[in-house]
Formats: structure tokens, sequence, C-alpha cells
């Protein structure tokens, strides 16, 4: 596979000029048309936590968020997304580094193994519990059918989709207490 | 796994876009969701000098439903339809079909014209449109013209749709009354493609009778398959046995095997899933005959 920007300086491609809000942040790039959303992020915003797995759109590991919407990475142009709301997996944890409720849910129910496919799933889970903030252990399935994972068996994800509906409730209780 | 080099176009307007199109011809493809069409683009499966991207036609992004039709615009997405009362009340077998669809995260972004258009011989929106006796219309810079589902599509992969013109608007007719419908389908895995699927319609008469029955096939043949049922189930009460259409609908299909099925199991679903897919369709009928009836008293 060919580095991006080798073979654009062969063929002399158009590149256009896109600015993109990720994770709150206002970025630009210069990309040819072809850019995927998922290299865009990776290689000229330096946001490696979007991981590329199958590239077609069958694995889940690229999962973005587009305006809150759980979206492929690897199946969006770069260029079509131009002034579009990007949130990637480091846009889900506090400023001070605090984990989210989906990733504290991930840690404490050992909801991953190597780790590949964990952006995929906590970004896909963030917008699933905003939908729906206290799913069943059916519908906690069905929100991460599209995501593949090929260590844990995903047990412990669905345990971790319930829990971090759990810590979600918990936090909500407690600033609603405090009001 | 990077697609090859294109030009872009990213038109604001209808009229823009049918400029652009006019201009590229065979060169350019239109680009909506793109959950079909990038894939195809990342392994090179296909190789457009330009892509003409319709994503800022908000225009066309619409849902409007009636007791007629339901008409969805170029750039709904299969979410917003999925989730449109409207859409839901008026054509119930779209809904049914629409989440069976690949999975949320694709249905997001995708469009259900794009997936009329892709003309996957797997996938469920056609064979949805073709049972309904439904429409697409195409504008190009010359105008516009609608094209009966039966025409629409006219081989795998390959729609009505010539160079220069732009499906705006799929028009799925929505549901006569004392009618019913249903939507099964198997796929080796939950969001996979559809091993075969059936879309049905079943209308009663007055006293409850099977009026008439046809059912849609996707996956069993290289365009979708619309098959009468009525021959063969026609008068029966709406709970009756109505093995005869399953016996039919396995004659009818002429299914070709792959690696997923051979067509022998595909014959066998066609049959089976045509059974579940009437039994569900007509009580659903009946059920909509006494809740009208209730309306009325």
């Amino acid at each position: 596979m060919s580095q991006p920007g080798q073979d654009e300086a062969a063929h002399a491609e158009v590149r256009h000029q896109i600015a993109l809000t990720v994770n709150g942040i206002e970025r630009r790039a210069e990309v040819p048309a072809r850019r995927l959303l998922s290299d865009c992020l990776r290689h000229d915003l330096g946001l490696t936590g979007t991981h590329v797995g199958c590239e077609h759109g069958v694995c889940g590991a690229c999962t973005v968020l587009v305006d809150g919407v759980p979206m492929r990475s690897c199946l969006l142009l770069a260029v079509s997304m131009d002034g579009e709301q990007i949130t990637t997996v480091e846009g889900l944890a506090g400023p001070d580094g605090e984990l989210s409720p989906v990733q504290q849910g991930f840690v404490e129910c050992h909801g991953l193994q190597c780790g590949f496919c964990t952006p995929g799933f906590l970004t896909t889970i963030t917008a699933g519990l905003a939908e729906n903030p206290d799913p069943t252990p059916e519908q906690a399935r069905e929100l991460i059918g599209g995501n593949l994972c090929r260590c844990t068996g995903y047990q412990n994800i669905v345990a971790a989709v319930l829990r971090a509906a759990e810590i979600t409730r918990q936090q909500h209780g407690d600033r609603s207490s405090q009001s | 796994m990077k697609p090859p080099a294109f030009d872009y176009s990213r038109p604001e307007s209808l009229d823009e876009a049918s400029g652009l199109l006019a201009e590229y011809g065979p060169d350019a493809k239109v680009l909506a969701g793109g959950q079909s069409l990038l894939p195809l683009l990342s392994m090179r499966l296909i190789a457009p000098a330009r892509l003409v991207d319709i994503n800022r036609l908000a225009e066309l992004a619409y849902i409007r439903s009636g007791p007629d039709a339901v008409r969805v615009g170029a750039l709904a997405r299969h979410t917003a339809v999925l989730r449109d009362s409207g859409a839901r009340e008026h054509q119930p077998l779209l809904a049914e079909a629409l989440a069976v669809i690949a999975h949320p995260t694709i249905r997001n972004r995708g469009t259900s014209v794009g997936s009329l258009v892709h003309a996957d011989p797997a996938a469920e929106l056609p064979a949805v449109l073709c049972l309904l006796g439904g429409s697409v219309t195409v504008a190009s810079a010359a105008g516009q013209r609608t094209v009966p589902a039966g025409e629409f599509f006219t081989g795998p992969l390959e729609s009505a749709v010539q160079p220069g013109e732009l499906a705006i608007e799929a028009a799925f007719p929505a549901l006569p009354a004392r009618a019913g419908a249903a939507f099964v389908e198997v796929s080796r895995r939950h969001g996979d493609y559809a091993v075969c699927g059936v879309a049905v319609l079943v209308q009663l008469d007055a006293d409850l009778r099977i009026s008439a029955a046809r059912a849609g096939y996707l996956s069993v043949s290289s365009t979708p398959l619309v098959v009468d049922l009525t021959e063969a189930i026609g008068g029966r009460p709406f709970d009756a046995d109505l093995s005869a259409a399953a016996a039919l609908a396995r004659q009818s299909v002429d299914p070709e095997p792959d690696i997923h099925a051979s067509a022998d199991y595909r014959r066998q679903l066609a049959g089976v899933l045509t059974g579940r897919a009437l039994a569900t369709a007509a009580r659903r009928a009946a059920d909509e005959v006494a809740r009208a009836a209730g309306v009325a008293a």
C-alpha cells in the first residue's frame, strides 16, 4: 500500500481545502478528493486513535461520530465532510483525561483485550447510549451488532455497555441531587 | 484498499447537479450515501473519472407520505425513512425492510434511493419497490421522467438511470385498504446480505378471504422477482392453510448457487419464507380490517 502523498504527486491530483471541527477544535487540511475520512484523521490530522481494519465498511473499527451520529469513516470522503462536526475516540474523555462512562465501563468489565476494535466500539456505544440510556442486554447486543471484535467474544463488551449506562445514570442522579 | 484518483464536484442545487451530469455524461458517477460506492472504489472495482457529490442537495432529503404513496427524496438516509412516522403509517413494509439493511451505522449514511439505483439483487428495497409497483423519478438537464419499478431494474447492479441522469425520488405506493404486508429474510449473520428474502402483500375481501396476494423476492434472481400467489390461495380465509403458496413460490424461483447457499437451499428458503411472511401479512390485514371497522363503529 503506498503512502498517502506519493501517488498524488505522480498524478498531480487536485487538492481540496477542507475545514472540519474535530472533537470541538477546528482543523484544516488539504486533501485529494479520494482521501478517506479515516486516512484524513490519521495521516493529515495525526489522530491515530481511529483504527482502520477492513477499509470497506465491514468491521466497524473506524467508526466516528458525524454530528453525533455514528458512521464508518472508511466509507466517507474527507472532502465530502467539509464543515462537519466529527467526534473521534480522542474526544470521548473529559478535558482532564477523566474517562467517559463508556470508557470506564470497558475498564471495569474487561471489555477489551488487544484493543484494536475498541475505538469503534466506544464511539458507537457513546452515540447509542445517548439515544437509548437504558438498554436491555438484547438492545446492547443489537447496538454493537455492526462492530467486529476477534478477542473478547463480546460478552464483556455487552456487560460494558450495560455498566456504562449504569454509570451515566448515576452521574446524572448525582448531578440532579446536587442541584 | 484506497480509491483510485478521480475529479470531484459538489453541486449546491439540483440544477447545478444536472448541469454537471450532462457535462460529464458517462464519466461521472453520483455520490450519495456512498455505503456501496466507497467499497467499490476502495476495492478498485470501478474507477469513475468524476464523482458528483449530491450530499449538499438538502432539497432532496425529504420524505413525504400520504394516502397514495411514500415519496422518498434522493438524499433521505435509510435511518430517516425508518424513523419517519408518516412513512410507517402509510407503508409499514418500508420500515420492516429497512430495519434489516446492514447495520445502523451504515443506515445512518446510506440513502434509500441510492440503494435502488445500486440495484443489488440481494438488496431489500428493490424487491419492496417492485412488489408494491412503485416507481423512480429521474432528472436530467432535459427534464424528468418516471420509471416504473418493473422497468427500473435492468440487471444485477444495473438500473435504468442513464448517463447524465440523477434519480431524485422513489415512490412506494401506500398500503391499500384491507391489506397487510410483511418482510422476512434469512442471512448467514445478522446484518449480512440475505441468502433469500421475501416481501409479501395480502389483500382481503369483506369476508376476510384473500382476494389478492403477491410476493417480491431478493437474492434468488438477477433482478427482483415478483410472483402473483393469488391463484394458489385466492378465496381462502386469512387464517387458512396457505402452504399452496409456498409450493408455488418454490416452483417460481430459479436461483443460482454461490458460496453462501446452493440453489436448492435458496429454493427451499423461498418456500418457507413465503409461508411465514404470508401468515404474518394475512393476520395484519385481518387486524387492519378489524381496526377500520372499530373506527367506523
